[in-house]
């Protein structure tokens, strides 16, 4: 069996409400309650103008493929055995730019393609562990 | 308006070997800092300021100036991937301007083919205590090269940029490799496939990394090193060789944006300051050292700077422009790159010394008169966090 993926490791302060969110099946961004701004990745503070009032929001889980690359070779022990793999930006429709996998494809080099409309599909990594959002196609 | 002349890169070296199990990093650093001195005509006591990154050693500033046996007033360890060194040269420029420095030393050395380091390939390390960076990346198995790749995807995607026309930044990399004899003694070191030119199909037909990356796009993994000594006009006037004058600087920073642009690296937001300063056009340059960790780097260079439009950079590398003897300019990497020559992990220091190189006429791959050069670094990952540096640089 290949060894686990990397997961989120803790105490992290900023990234540990995403993550607690993800043993909800929540995906969770925040905005700033004082520019408006989407914040993501997660932090404390508004990246855009330093304010510290953000607000908490469950995404739709809807999206579109920005980007990504198939991953050919990789020497970690978790994905050296798993073959090609699609790593992706994924833009969700409130305004934020997440990486992430596209899954449920035959052949990620033909079947996953930029701009193509995407859908949540949570990953378990076991009782009690966070989840992994991760996408297939819409 | 004046072009400045405040300071100028007056000695350089190039460690030659790409595989040599023999020395450490410092140890090539501190060989590079005195061959360094030797070709400005300077002594090792004349060094007033140490910029080094302690890079992958993690060893401080302070503790590699005790090391070389220097007392520096200044020291710089500014560390932002591989363009730290035109970071370090521009800073060196700023400080010997305002009086703080007469003599600055910048040094670089690493082994990362002796210690068999899959920088590309290796993925997540989870070393070190727990990060934003690491939260939200390292599931998801992407490694270095397919951060790379995710650029190169959305060029071809946004812009219709072809394979064959990113091939071009390789073939025309690899052929000034095989001029010089250093590149062509790394290349054989380190086992490449088909030591000699290479064309389109060769590129295309190398396998996938990452796609859409082929090998033949990637930068090698090497040993390696350099040093590069930056002076006020007093020295550089009693230097042994013609000093190669900094005329203008720009640094900038990007990183994975909601909405953003990923094809724009920060290389459009740094090369405006940096050509204004040097009252120069990009179409005056007559050599581009680009940082070519990936074909798709050196595209999204030649863009941002504005060689061409943003998206027109495939039809540019195609047609003429990227070898030291097309008569259109600049010349592209004329020491063979990243691609073909010397990548130890960050090659920024070689940007400055292949430019210095050319403005002296020294290159292998000499450019006819060459009055003008540019070094721009890009540091961190394309396709995420990045740093990028320019480095304009003048003959004497």
């Amino acid at each position: 069996m290949a060894a686990a993926r990397p997961q989120p490791r803790f105490p992290e302060l900023d990234t540990q409400p995403f993550w607690d969110a993800t043993k909800r099946r929540e995906l969770m961004y925040q905005t700033c309650d004082g520019c408006h701004a989407v914040i993501f990745y997660p932090r404390r503070h508004c990246p855009e103008c330093g304010g510290r009032d953000t607000a908490w929001h469950v995404s739709r889980g809807e999206g579109t493929v920005y980007t990504f690359s198939v991953i050919m070779q990789s020497r970690h022990p978790a994905f050296a055995d798993l073959g090609a793999y699609a790593v992706a930006y994924v833009d969700l429709d409130e305004g934020f730019r997440l990486m992430s996998n596209i899954v449920g494809v035959a052949d990620p080099v033909q079947d996953v393609k930029c701009g193509m409309r995407v859908r949540l599909r949570w990953e378990d990594q076991g009782a009690d562990a966070v989840a992994l959002p991760m996408f297939e196609p819409a | 308006m004046a072009q400045r002349r405040d300071a100028a890169i007056v000695g350089i070296h190039e460690y030659p070997l790409r595989v040599d199990g023999s020395v450490s990093a410092l140890q090539i650093k501190a060989e590079c800092a005195a061959r360094s001195l030797e070709d400005a005509g300077l002594s090792w006591q004349d060094v007033d300021a140490v910029y080094d990154t302690g890079g992958d050693q993690g060893i401080s500033g302070l503790a590699i100036a005790e090391y070389f046996g220097l007392k520096p007033r200044l020291i710089d360890t500014t560390y932002v991937g591989g363009s730290s060194f035109e970071f370090h040269a521009n800073h060196a420029l700023s400080m010997i301007a305002a009086g703080k420095c007469n003599v600055a030393l910048l040094t670089y050395g690493a082994t990362a083919h002796s210690d068999r380091r899959a920088i590309g390939t290796a993925g997540a390390t989870s070393a070190g205590p727990a990060t934003f960076v690491n939260n939200m990346e390292d599931p998801w198995g992407l490694t270095l090269i397919g951060n790379y790749a995710m650029v190169k995807n959305r060029h071809m995607h946004q812009y219709g940029t072809t394979n064959e026309q990113f091939a071009h930044i390789s073939v025309a990399t690899r052929r000034h490799a095989m001029r010089n004899p250093e590149a062509v003694k790394a290349m054989t070191d380190l086992q490449f496939v088909g030591v000699r030119e290479i064309t389109v199909s060769d590129v295309l037909e190398s396998r996938l990394i990452a796609y859409p990356l082929h090998l033949l796009e990637c930068c090698m993994v090497s040993d390696g090193g350099g040093a590069v000594v930056i002076a006020s006009p007093e020295v550089a006037r009693n230097a042994r060789k013609k000093p190669v004058w900094i005329i203008g600087t720009g640094e900038a920073t990007k990183y994975r944006e909601n909405g953003g642009d990923i094809t724009v690296s920060a290389g459009a937001r740094a090369a405006k300051p940096a050509f204004g300063e040097a009252g120069v056009t990009p179409a005056e340059i007559d050599v581009l050292m680009a940082y070519d960790s990936f074909s798709i780097t050196v595209m999204c260079l030649i863009e941002d700077l504005g060689f061409c439009a943003k998206g027109e950079g495939g039809a540019y590398v195609s047609e003429g422009h990227l070898g030291f003897d097309d008569p259109r300019k600049p010349a592209l990497n004329t020491d063979g790159g990243g691609l073909s020559s010397n990548h130890p992990g960050q090659r920024g220091i070689f940007l400055l010394i292949e430019a210095a190189r050319q403005l002296r006429g020294e290159s292998t791959s000499q450019v006819n008169d060459a009055k003008l050069a540019v070094a721009v670094g890009n540091g961190g990952q394309l396709g995420s966090r990045h740093a990028t540096a320019v480095t304009i640089l003048a003959a004497d």
